[in-house]
This record gives C-alpha cells, structure tokens and sequence, in this order.
C-alpha cells in the first residue's frame, strides 16, 4: 500500500472520534454526580470494566488484534452510555449485565467494530427492561447523595425504598393511565416531588450538561446537525401538539426534551454513525421516526422511556432509509440532469 | 468586478507546501546521457515507431505515429542518435514496460525544420491535425489529446472557455511558476484556443493561494491586449482544480459523468497545455518538453523545464534528494502514483517529481473497520457515498459498486485523506475499475469467440447442405441420363454407371 496515493492524511482516527464523545458526556455526567451523588461513577467504573474485559475476550476468542481495538474507545463509549441509562443504583451485576450484551452479543456477534446493525447500549437497555422492569424503574430521588446508601444498594442486598422512586416520565404516565385518579399534567407536576420546574427534578439541569456536550460534538464535526435537529424537533412538535390539543392529558414540548434521556439521545445515542442512517436526508428521517416513536412509547407504552425500543426499531429501517435518500451525485442535481445552476 | 463563483461539495484541505518550490526561477534541466522517450504518452493508443536504432534524429523530429483517432504524434527531444526502440520501465506504479525510443543526444540539440502555422487561414480540421502532429496532451496530468477537444461543441460556439491554472495538489507549483514567468505566452495561447473554440468568454481560474500568479496573469492579459479573457482567483480548495470542479464553481455548471462538457457549451485546457498550444501553433514546435516541479525530501525544491524522456533520477539530481529517501511520486501527495524506480523517464503527464521519506509521508497506522461516519461522503467532492463504494469493492460485489456510481468517482483521495479509520479507500475503488474492466475486456473476447463459433457452425451447416443439394443433383442427373439412354434394366445400368465412377476415381488417384 505503501504505492498508492495520498500518502498525506489528516490526524483523524476512531480513538479521537470515540475519546471525544467520551469527553462531551463529562458535563452531564458532572450535573449528574451533583445532582444524584457518585453512585453513576461508580457504575460507569463497572461499566468500563466490564467492558474493557468482555472487549478483550471476544477479540481473542475472534483472534483480532487486541492493541489495536481494545483502546479504540468505542467498547468505553457502549459501556458509559449503558452505565447512564440504567439507575444509577442497579445492583452491580445489572450494569455487568448488560454490558455483556451489548459488547458480546450486540457487538461482536454481529461481526464487531462498524458492524452491528442495532445500537449495542440500546440492546442492552432493552433486553434488561424486559427481563428486570422493577430494578430498571427504581430511581433514586433528586438530592439523594448519600453515598454509602448507595454504594450499598449497588453492592450490598440493603433496599432503598425510603428514596427510591419513579422516573417523572414514569410517574406521569401511571398517574394519567389510572383512570379513576383523574389526573392531569398541571396536577401531576404539583404533587409530585419527582418533577422540577419545567422536568424532573435535577434531570432538567443533566439534560442542559447533556446539551453543551452535544453541541460541543456538533461543533466539532463528531456528529452532523441533522440527528440532533430532527429528533429534538420532532418530539418538540408532537408533545407541542398534543399538548395543544389536550393540555391535561400530554405534557408540554419543555418536559419532553427536558425529561428521561431526550437530550441523551438527540446527541449520543441516535448519532451512533454504524447502527444509523448516513446520509443527511436519512439521517432527518431516521431521527425524526426516532423522535416519533419515542414519544408515542412515552404517552402511551409502559416503559419509563422510549428511546432504546425507538432506536432498534429505527435502526431496522436504516438500510431501507438509506436506500431511498441517496444524494444525486456531481451533475445530476435539479430537474435537468445537466446540472445548470 | 467581482465575479459570482459557484462552490462545489466537500473538498478538503491539506498542507499546501507550495512555497518550498516556487521560490525560485524555473531552470532548465539540462540534456541528458540518455533519453528514453515512451511511445506512449497519452490517452489512447499507442503511437507506432517511425524511426530505427542507428538512424539519427533531429530536435523536434516525429518520431511516433499517432495510431487510431484517440492518439498523439511523440517527437525527438534533442537531435542525436536513436540507440535502440525497445521496452523500457515505465513511470507507472505496476512496473510495466512499454516501448520507447531510446536517444543518445549528439550535444548539438539541433532543430529540425520548424515553421510557424499559418493557422489563423486553415480549416479548423487542419488546424486540429497539426496539434495531433504536435503532440499536444492536456499537460495537467491527464495527456488527453488536445485535438480532440478543441472544437466549439454542437452549437457552434462556446459559451465559456475555461484555462485551468488552480494546481490545487499541494507540493506542486509547475504551473505556478509557468504563469508568473511565461503568463504573455499562457494567455496567447488562450487566446488561440478562444478563437479555435468560438468562445464567448476566457475565464482563468486561479486558486487565491498564487497571489503572484494572479498579478502576473492580469498584467499579461493587459500587455497583449487580448480581449474577453478573464483572470479569476477561485477559492482555495482541493480538488478545485479538477476540471469539473473548476467549471462548476466558474460557471455553475456541472457537467455529468460520461457527458461532454462541450454539450454544455464549456471546455477546459490546463494553463500548461494553452502554453504548449501557442508553441505548436505560433512557433511550429511540437511538445517536447514540460515544467515538472521536484519538491519534497530535496535540499533545493525547484521547478525545471524537463525534456520528455529525461530519467526523473537526473532531475532530481539536480535538487538533490536528501540521504532518507524511500521513493519517487510522480505527480502530488493527494493522486501521485509512487514509481517503481528512479530510472523511469519524465513524460508529458509529469508535472511533479515528488521525493518522499518516512518522516514527509509516515506510512498510514493500521486499517480499521469502517465505523460509516460518513466522513468521507462529505468530503467528497462528486457528491459520492464513499464508505458504500468501499463496502463494495471489497465484497466484490462490483454490481452494486457501480450502482453507486463507481465510475463517477475522480480518485482525488478526498476520501481516504479524512478517513479516521484510515482505509485506503481509493485502492479499492482502482481495484473495483479495472476488475470491472477486465471482466468487460472478458466477456468482450468471450464474445467475439462465441460470433466466430456460431459463424463456423453456420458455415458447415451451409456446406453440408449446398454439398448435399449438390449430390442429390449430380444423382438426378444421372438418373435422367440413364432414363433417356433407354436402358431396359435400369439395375444394370447403375452397377455399370457406379462402376464406371469408381474406376474413374481410382485413375484420378
């Protein structure tokens, strides 16, 4: 190869790619330790290491250079986002769980690094919602930072019902769900102490931490607008209105962007270059059925947030989406094929 | 005035590097011991040997014949000896050898007859001749025969003539350094070519990074006076030189794979080859010489006037390459082909000569799996899904390559250049086109066999019945003669008619 032009190339790698969506996750992950203590750290320590260790395994067992792949951070990127979506106080073996999903089963079953069609951390999110939906729904309230309590409920069997609690998506929809409560969203959102001024109580200043680092990453040139436009657009509009339509029965578009991993997934989890769409009108679609899907599994289904069942069912779409957004080329753009301007 | 300048997607923007060569004057590299000069230089066939070992030739002199319309004449670069017309190494990265005449210069560098054309009088079909004969290829690098191109399309007339003088590769400055020097005679022979085209307008495009080109280009179209001929400085971008690039982002228009841009009433000429056009024209003198630039691992990057058919080592020489030096490019850092030695001679698509090392161009860290970023897809500038391209070239699976418009892709490493997991993407898009064209090439012979095939068994079929009417005639015949002779045993007669063929046919034996 050493024949072949360009023999100059630009210092661009997938370490730096991975190493900088790891470092716009920092700002939310600080809130997140603010608002929710250390325990996320701790599980984002799990998390890595697992990881790391699942990472090294399949790579031999695969017999694929280890130097090479173990540190190109894409395994640390399913393992922190796996560790940020699961409750923060999951017993341990939850987040080990479910990073063993995603790295062996979603990731390296399917033929490894830049080949998996479903998003590994949403794999994982989802087989464990399904198999653990009580661990899965318990939060730990906002201001709860004691951090032996915990390290406890992650290590330890000691349970923490005293501040464990629902989600705000989770806690609205049950409440509106229930007929015979006649609740409404304005009712939710006063007797609730899971709910914050405009989302949950301290979700909203993650999500903002979520917010920098992503449009950090957009700056950079990591990810593209067209993701992070259309999936917080889309979800904006359907929530504005529905909740225009009915403002007891749907949530506002704030709430929604706000609230669960809405700004996670705009800018760290839909923009997964290898499970979704590549070219920039599919990339619009892919976000915005995303979004939509999202929304409905929100108002409607009966998990605490739709995005990871939202992403896999997108992703099985890409390479119809792909197919039919494919950009014309250099002289075949506008009605004629001459390419007048 | 300000001109309105369209832009065209992607691009990238490497190191430009172009100061290390155009500080100083362009010199004239000197004649060599030996010149090998390859029959075949340009895009088309190949030109057949006019001359001999031992017979001598003159500067200038045709010396290979243009075979086939897509073709160009190949001249004597100094008088001297032909030593030998043989194969010799080619300036191509596969190592093949090609025929070339082989010239031992006399020293005198003598002239053979040359004389201005009178072309502004001649037919334009003759005038295009005479380029044929002068062996004037589009010296940007890709030597299709000028001739062919210089014509005023189906309207009639050209809208916009465009001279390509944005040398967007980094390292090279050849045509940099050809325009602050030589810019009267750049713009004459735009000027001709104007006129050979009907061209309502002469844009030249320079990229805004050759300040002194610019200034230089715009004093000489001032001081020859020619009119509708404009200097334009384009944005500084590669592949702007490209010619479709430069037209689109000059005119707006873009001009589509396999279409020729003459259909939308534009051509392009390299500033080099409008140069080589007002030579041939003006002066009688065919191409047989070029400016290369030799920059990179050397201690003096510079630009030369090369004869074609000078070894690159001599040319380097004379900049010297530095002790690390690992290989010779010919042509730039972004589409530069590496050669497979120092020996191979200087050709009309020379215009760099660049000297590498491990340090200038470090090998690529090891390839990893495509992560579909789509990096590569925005910095393409022909608007191409590169990673797809890429996903299948390497299964092979060259339907569908094309179906991503394989063939539209201009192998400006664009691609491979911002790819993080470092794929050579480029080689495999080589790979897929001449697969793809071997298979053509095959199946093209698998069908000349099969007509030939059919066309034996239609053949014998036919013999076999023209011989068989012909028997069933011949026994007719003798039927009738036998009928009319009367014979009363009609048996006998036979035996006796086949006796009598068989002993005829033994005396015949």
């Amino acid at each position: 190869m050493l024949n072949n032009s360009p023999f100059v190339r630009k210092p661009a790698s997938v370490q730096m790619v991975m190493l900088k969506v790891l470092a716009a996750l920092l700002p939310g992950i600080a809130v997140y330790v603010w608002v929710f203590g250390i325990a996320v750290l701790v599980q984002i320590a799990i998390a890595s290491i697992t990881a790391l260790v699942a990472e090294a395994t399949m790579l031999s067992i695969r017999k694929k250079p280890l130097r090479m792949f173990l540190f190109d951070g894409s395994a640390l990127v399913t393992a922190w986002l796996i560790a940020l979506t699961l409750p923060s106080i999951a017993p341990w073996w939850l987040t080990v769980l479910g990073v063993l999903i995603a790295i062996v089963i979603a990731k390296h079953l399917y033929g490894g690094l830049g080949q998996n069609p479903f998003n590994p951390a949403m794999v994982a999110f989802c087989a464990l919602i399904v198999a653990y939906p009580q661990l899965m729904s318990q939060w730990p309230a906002a201001g709860f930072t004691d951090a032996a309590a915990e390290l406890q409920a992650i290590f330890g069997a000691r349970h923490l019902d005293a501040v464990v609690m629902a989600t705000p998506l989770d806690a609205l929809r049950t409440a509106l769900h229930t007929p015979e409560a006649h609740a409404t969203v304005s009712g939710v959102f006063g007797s609730n102490a899971a709910f914050g001024n405009i989302g949950g109580k301290g979700w909203e200043w993650i999500a903002l931490g979520y917010l920098i680092g992503g449009l950090w990453l957009v700056q950079q040139r990591v990810v593209t607008w067209h993701v992070p436009a259309a999936f917080l657009g889309t979800l904006g509009l359907a929530a504005l209105l529905a909740n225009l339509v009915s403002p007891d029965h749907y949530a506002g578009p704030l709430f929604h962007l706000l609230t669960g991993g809405a700004m996670l997934g705009a800018f760290f989890i839909a923009t997964d270059p290898v499970s979704g769409s590549t070219t920039a009108r599919g990339k619009l679609i892919f976000a915005a059925g995303l979004a939509f899907l999202t929304w409905i599994i929100r108002v409607f289904g009966a998990y605490p947030d739709g995005i990871a069942f939202a992403t896999l069912l997108m992703n099985i779409c890409v390479p119809l989406i792909d197919m039919y957004t494919q950009p014309p080329v250099f002289g075949y753009k506008g009605r004629d094929a001459g390419g007048r301007p | 005035m300000l001109r309105q300048l369209f832009s065209f997607n992607g691009g990238v923007k490497p190191a430009y590097n172009k100061e290390q060569s155009n500080q100083m004057p362009i010199a004239v590299a000197p004649v060599p011991a030996e010149l090998v000069i390859p029959l075949h230089q340009s895009v088309g066939g190949t030109p057949r040997p006019l001359v001999q070992a031992g017979e001598h030739v003159k500067k200038g002199q045709l010396i290979g014949d243009p075979d086939g319309f897509v073709s160009s004449s190949v001249h004597a670069s100094t008088s001297g000896l032909v030593k030998a017309v043989e194969p010799r190494l080619m300036p191509h990265t596969s190592g093949l050898s090609a025929l070339c005449v082989v010239i031992e210069p006399d020293g005198k560098d003598e002239w053979g007859e040359i004389s201005p054309m009178p072309w502004r009088d001649m037919e334009p079909d003759d005038v295009r001749d005479v380029l044929r004969d002068s062996g004037v290829v589009g010296l940007g690098g890709a030597v299709f025969p000028s001739y062919l191109k210089v014509n005023p399309g189906k309207q009639g007339h050209l809208d916009t003539l465009v001279i390509n003088g944005a040398e967007c590769e980094p390292f090279i400055t050849c045509d940099d350094m050809q325009m602050r020097e030589r810019g009267e005679t750049i713009v004459r022979g735009a000027a001709i070519l104007r006129d050979l085209t009907k061209a309502t307008r002469v844009l030249i495009g320079i990229e805004d990074n050759k300040p002194e080109a610019i200034t230089a280009m715009k004093a000489a179209v001032t001081t020859t006076g020619e009119s509708r001929i404009e200097i334009v400085p384009v944005p500084t971008r590669y592949p702007a030189g490209g010619a479709k690039q430069l037209i689109r982002v000059l005119t707006g228009i873009e001009v589509p794979h396999g279409k020729r841009s003459t259909d939308y009433g534009v051509q392009c000429f390299n500033t080099g080859t409008a140069y080589a056009i007002y030579e041939a024209l003006e002066l009688g003198r065919p191409l047989i010489s070029r400016i290369v630039t030799v920059a990179g691992n050397v201690e003096t990057a510079r630009n030369y006037e090369v004869r074609i058919g000078t070894p690159m080592r001599e040319v380097v020489a004379l900049s010297k390459a530095k002790p690390d030096t690992d290989r010779i490019v010919m042509g730039g850092p972004m589409m530069g082909f590496a050669m497979p030695a120092d020996t191979v001679p200087v050709v009309k698509a020379t215009n760099c000569i660049l000297v590498g090392s491990p340090t200038l161009f470090p090998p690529p860290p090891p390839e990893m799996p495509c992560i579909r970023c789509g990096e590569c897809a925005r910095a393409c500038p022909t608007d191409l899904q590169p990673f797809e391209m890429y996903w299948f070239s390497r299964a092979k699976i060259f339907g569908k390559a094309q179906e991503y418009n394989l063939f539209d892709c201009i192998e400006c490493g664009c691609c491979a250049f911002v790819c993080p997991s470092r794929i050579p993407l480029v080689d495999y898009y080589r790979f897929a086109k001449s697969e793809i064209w071997a298979r053509e090439k095959e199946k093209e012979s698998a069908d000349v066999a099969r007509k030939r095939y059919e066309y034996r068994i239609d053949r014998e079929e036919r013999e076999k019945q023209e011989k068989a009417a012909k028997l069933a005639a011949k026994a007719a015949e003798t039927k009738a003669k036998l009928a009319a002779a009367g014979a009363a045993d009609e048996n006998k007669a036979l035996i006796a008619a086949a006796v009598a063929r068989a002993q005829e046919q033994k005396d015949r034996g």
